[in-house]
This record gives C-alpha cells, sequence and structure tokens, in this order.
C-alpha cells in the first residue's frame, strides 16, 4: 500500500502533454469560429460547456460551409454520441460521490478516456480521468480564447503536424490492451469496421459502429499463453445505407 | 450560429456523457445499484469484459479515423507516415512525449517538403 508517487506523476506528465497539445487545437476552432461568424463569447461557450473537440469542429464547420444549423447540430451531436460509449466503459473506475460523477461528466472526452484506460493499475485510473480531463479542459479553453481574440496571427496546426501526433498519441494509449488477444482483436475489428464504414456514413458513425469490434473480441476465447496473435478478422462491410 | 444550437448542442453533448456514466455504466457494471453492497466483485460479468473491450475498439477506430480519413473519404497523406513512425515509437517503447513529437515532425516534415 505504498503511495506510488513515480506512477502518478507519468499520468500527470502524460496528462498536461496530451493537454498542451489539444491548446494548439482549441486555438485552431478559436480561429475558426472567428472567422464563421461566432462572437467570441459563442466561440468560448462552445468550448466550456459543449468541450468535446470533433463535435466543435463538425458545428462550425458544417455552417463555415453553408450548411444550416439543424444539419450542423446533428453531425455534431452524432459525434458527441461516443462519449456516452466511454461513460459506460469509465463508470467501473469512478464510483465517487454523486457531485464528483455529474461534474466529471463533462470531463468525458477522447482524451481523459483514454488516459484513465491506459493505466494497468485499475487504482490510477480515476486519477488519470481527473488529470487528463482538467488538463485537457485548461488548454483547450485558454487555446480557444486565444484563437477566438488572437484571429490569424496563430500558425496553421496542421502545418506543424499535430493533427498526426493525436492518433499516435492514442496508440502508445491503447499499447497495453494488445498485451492479450481479446484486445487486439477488438482494436483489429474496430479499426476494420471504421474504414469499412467511413464511405458509407456521416463522419462520426464509424466510431460507433467500431463498438461491435469488442462484441467480436468478447466471443474469442481468453489467451492463455503469450502466444502470437491470430491474424484478426475482417469485419465485412459495415454498410447500413 | 445562435445561442439556442449552441445550448442545444450543449445540453445534448452532456446528457451523452452522463447517461453512459451514470446511468448506463453503473447499469451493466454493477448488477443493479439497489443490489447488494459488494466491495470486491464475485466475478467478472460479460458486461465488465465487454466494457474492458470498448476502449481498444473505440481508440483503434478514433486512430484510423484521425489518420486515413478526411470526412467520408479514404485517404493516404503524409498523417500515414507521422503516426505509423509514432506506432514504431510505441513499439520500441518511446516514451509518451517523444511518440507525439516523432509522429507531429514525420508529417510536418513531409507537408514542408512536398506540400
Amino acid at each position: 500500500m505504498s503511495p506510488r508517487p513515480y506512477l502518478r506523476d507519468a499520468y500527470v506528465r502524460d496528462a498536461v502533454v496530451i493537454g498542451a497539445a489539444t491548446g494548439v487545437f482549441g486555438m485552431a476552432f478559436g480561429v475558426l469560429a472567428a472567422t464563421t461568424g461566432l462572437t467570441v463569447p459563442q466561440t468560448m461557450a462552445m468550448s466550456l460547456l459543449v468541450f468535446t473537440g470533433a463535435s466543435q469542429f463538425a458545428a462550425v464547420g458544417v455552417i463555415g460551409a453553408g450548411g444550416g444549423e439543424p444539419a450542423a447540430l446533428g453531425s455534431a451531436l452524432l459525434l458527441a454520441a461516443r462519449n456516452g460509449f466511454y461513460g459506460i466503459a469509465l463508470a467501473q473506475h469512478l464510483r465517487s460521490v454523486l457531485w464528483r460523477r455529474v461534474l466529471g461528466s463533462q470531463l468525458i472526452i477522447d482524451e481523459s478516456t483514454a488516459l484513465s484506460l491506459a493505466q494497468e493499475d485499475s487504482e490510477d485510473r480515476p486519477g488519470a480521468f481527473w488529470a487528463g480531463g482538467l488538463a485537457v479542459f485548461f488548454f483547450w479553453n485558454l487555446g480557444t480564447v486565444v484563437g477566438a481574440v488572437g484571429g490569424d496571427a496563430i500558425g496553421d496546426p496542421e502545418a506543424l503536424g499535430l493533427d498526426a501526433a493525436f492518433p499516435a498519441g492514442f496508440i502508445a494509449l491503447a499499447a497495453p490492451a494488445f498485451g492479450h488477444r481479446r484486445g487486439v482483436v477488438a482494436a483489429a475489428v474496430g479499426a476494420a469496421i471504421a474504414v469499412a464504414a467511413t464511405p458509407f456514413v456521416r463522419p462520426g458513425l464509424p466510431i460507433l459502429f467500431a463498438a461491435a469490434g469488442a462484441l467480436v473480441a468478447l466471443a474469442v476465447p481468453e489467451s492463455t499463453g503469450d502466444g502470437p496473435a491470430p491474424s484478426a478478422p475482417v469485419a465485412p462491410g459495415q454498410d447500413p445505407a | 450560429m445562435s445561442w439556442t444550437s449552441i445550448l442545444v448542442l450543449a445540453g445534448g453533448a452532456y446528457l451523452f456523457k452522463a447517461l453512459g456514466l451514470l446511468v448506463f455504466g453503473p447499469a451493466l457494471a454493477g448488477g443493479g445499484r439497489s443490489g447488494t453492497e459488494t466491495e470486491t466483485e464475485p466475478a467478472i460479468g460479460w458486461p465488465l469484459r465487454l466494457g474492458q473491450l470498448l476502449p481498444p475498439a473505440l481508440l483503434a477506430a478514433l486512430v484510423v479515423s484521425q489518420t486515413v480519413v478526411t470526412g467520408t473519404e479514404l485517404v493516404l497523406d503524409a498523417r500515414l507516415a507521422g503516426v505509423l513512425a509514432g506506432a514504431v515509437a510505441v513499439w520500441r517503447r518511446a516514451p509518451f512525449w517523444l511518440v507525439l513529437v516523432i509522429a507531429a515532425a514525420v508529417t510536418a516534415g513531409i507537408r514542408a517538403v512536398g506540400g
């Protein structure tokens, strides 16, 4: 029952790194929202109250592309639905008093979920969730204000390659799950479903469909040794269209 | 964008998060909140195992969606090279920050050279 300060330091440091990276995208969101016609208070309200980056970009992007507000809301809400799955996965680890979970719900996003569930010791998962969620919340909103007010003085985050840093970071966070066969199958099937569904449905939905990868993995026998992972079954085209 | 839309989006986004964490998650993992108090889970039920397998499935989908997808099209561009370089770094057990730096640097480098 030692306090294990080093491990705690590790996830706090990871949280700050992730947070700082999202801050740059927060700036990009602020700039985009401003050019789309949102006022500074509206832009800040998006990042404070909606607080799920992909949905915010989608909403503003649809408006910017000439779409109506219902279309903007629709795609943004579809993207936001995956946070519900994250909440389900997190529920077994976040068992604090109700008011904290009511507040913590707002922090359920890609990054906080990934950082939390990546902790091999389940005792670290609540702390990692809060560290990741609060760090991203702070930097994302800071970046949003800077972008909304500062405008075009900010460089292009894509020129810095930051859009590739996020998925690479998610691979690092998912790596522990690759240590067992079911985790590998879940990831492989999830990725295959996402790729297969992409051309046929709205952005955001492929990630929801990928949850079926976990169901498939559930049917796979638990790995007893550390034998090579079987080649994952290729998911057939999931085209509900 | 109207304030109404922003508030509807905010409410909807929060609702998804809270439904997962406060309603469906506990119902699936706890075997009912009105049940007897058990400090240690007697057996890991399928909902709990499913909960453990959802993250790799969703994370992997997120990775491919952010790496080879633009809108609704599959696009192979500088992101893929950067993410693959990052994956190699993960495999070689590089620290987390270095994984991010390698992926960003490779992608930025390719864009700087090739556009």
